[in-house]
């Protein structure tokens, strides 16, 4: 039990991620990732959502109406994210600020839905939250890499603190403006899951 | 299978959505007073981060409380005591049909289309009451977005003492470059306007030359944001004119020298 437990946490950092294999989520992890600190509590209220979400729905997925379920567990998601996103506003406010509608758009995080989907609705309410967990362990560890190669080659820093001074404030360094953009996080996740299948050849997908 | 009646799907859609209005609603109402006490805290960090003078180390209701805040007639120039400062909102107003005006498309440089009759002015002033320094809000459109930022002018009413945008969406690394601290560093010390009061300070399209005998009110361009410079420099334009805050300033100049001879 204990060994199926730390399975179901530990396999979607790498062997079944979200992100890497799956490519699910990947608007958020585009938009978030330019300073680590966003990063961390955009990653922290995804993870929160994913395993509340997943233990409510997985408690009350004997009563869910078939025919409903989708609506269901959108309404679920809906409004877990809609209170986290009011704690942030109540108690992080100038990172809600940076967020802005990111943390809305967690409800339209695929990650999220699928999870309650292919997991909490079939499965009781411990392994679910784990399930959760793990999957928001998963989402978080990119986004935290994409975070730092964003933060420190666009903006020559990391959590805030200078690690390469820039040139436009009387530093040596010459900040990679693509870094700074939406784009750059495509590159940097594309070259992850190259390295990752390279590592771990069976998640190569069959042509 | 049982739970797919009519009855029970309706009963399971019923109370889900009961308990989650429930959830939500409450916690909106809890988290309020937190939220709105934040935003407070929010609008007078900008103007002070923006006048050059926030100290991280202090509270900021503290540091804020020298300021006097006044709503001003745009158009006269004179203080509007019956507006509540603490309920005005010059966003909201310029909207609404009683306190906000269409800016005719001539006149209107900084791409705003609407603006509010009234705006929110901060007065700093020393021991003996006399001006130290005025806080203007100001907005106009850039590339993407439109730019909210406070000006901070010294007792002269003319000296820049710190300018800067809390709000905007212009690229990141080009024209979001006028958060850099390097960039707003250039303001201080400038000058608005002449000794004849016309409006000078202007944004230039590349780089200053110390040689130029108008370097006191120029800023350097934003390279790579042309269209966000130019944004910047008609916004100041509008907001300095007599659109703008002309009307006050001269107001206020009149009072000021007033108090200085008696």
């Amino acid at each position: 039990m204990a060994d199926k437990s730390s399975r179901i946490v530990l396999d979607p950092l790498f062997n079944k991620n979200p992100i890497a294999l799956q490519v699910l989520g990947i608007c958020s992890a585009l938009a978030v990732t330019t300073k680590l600190e966003t990063v961390f509590v955009m990653a922290a209220a995804v993870t929160a959502v994913l395993c509340v979400s997943n233990t409510v729905i997985s408690l009350i997925r004997n009563f869910i109406p078939n025919s409903i379920r989708i609506i269901v567990q959108m309404t679920v998601i809906a409004s877990l994210v809609i209170v986290v996103d009011m704690m942030l506003k109540a108690y992080a406010y100038d990172i809600s600020k940076q967020l802005s509608i990111f943390v809305g758009l967690i409800i339209t995080n695929c990650i999220i839905m699928g999870r309650a989907e292919a997991f909490a609705m079939s499965n009781p309410p411990g392994p679910s939250f784990l399930d959760g967990l793990g999957n928001g362990l998963g989402y978080s560890l990119i986004l935290v890499i994409v975070g730092v190669f964003r933060e420190l080659l666009g903006s020559g820093r990391l959590f805030g603190h200078v690690i390469l001074p820039l040139s436009t404030e009387g530093g040596w360094y010459v900040s990679n403006g693509l870094m700074l953009l939406p784009p750059s996080a495509f590159f940097i996740i594309g070259l992850y899951i190259w390295a990752l299948r390279s590592w771990k050849k069976d998640q190569i997908e069959e042509d | 299978m049982a739970n797919d009646t009519v009855v029970k799907t309706l009963i399971v859609a019923g109370v889900l959505s009961v308990v989650c209005s429930a959830l939500v609603s409450s916690s909106a109402v809890l988290l309020r007073p937190e939220q709105a006490r934040n935003k407070d805290l929010d609008r007078k960090k900008n103007i002070l981060q923006s006048a050059g003078i926030y100290d991280p180390d202090q509270t900021i209701d503290d540091q804020f409380s020298r300021f006097d805040i006044k709503v001003v007639d745009l158009a006269t120039g004179e203080f509007r005591d019956d507006v509540d400062t603490a309920t005005f909102d010059q966003r909201k107003a310029a909207k609404s049909a009683d306190l906000g005006i269409d800016v005719p498309k001539d006149e209107d440089i900084a791409g705003i289309k609407r603006r509010s009759l009234y705006a929110l002015i901060y007065l700093a002033k020393d021991d003996s009451g006399s001006l130290e320094q005025l806080i203007l809000p100001v907005h106009g459109k850039g590339l993407w977005s439109t730019l909210y930022g406070y000006l901070a002018l010294d007792a002269d009413l003319s000296t820049i003492n710190g300018f800067a945008f809390y709000q905007h969406g212009e690229t990141p690394g080009l024209g979001g470059e006028v958060d850099n601290p390097r960039w707003k560093e250039q303001w201080v010390g400038k000058k608005a306007f002449d000794d004849e009061g016309a409006t000078r300070i202007q944004v230039l399209k590349g780089k200053t030359d110390p040689s130029n005998p108008d370097v006191n009110y120029q800023i350097d361009g934003l390279s790579g944001a042309t269209i966000t410079t130019r944004g910047v420099d008609a916004l100041l334009q509008y907001w300095l004119g007599s659109n703008g805050f002309g009307p006050l300033l001269k107001e206020l100049k009149t009072k000021e020298g007033g108090n200085d001879n008696g």
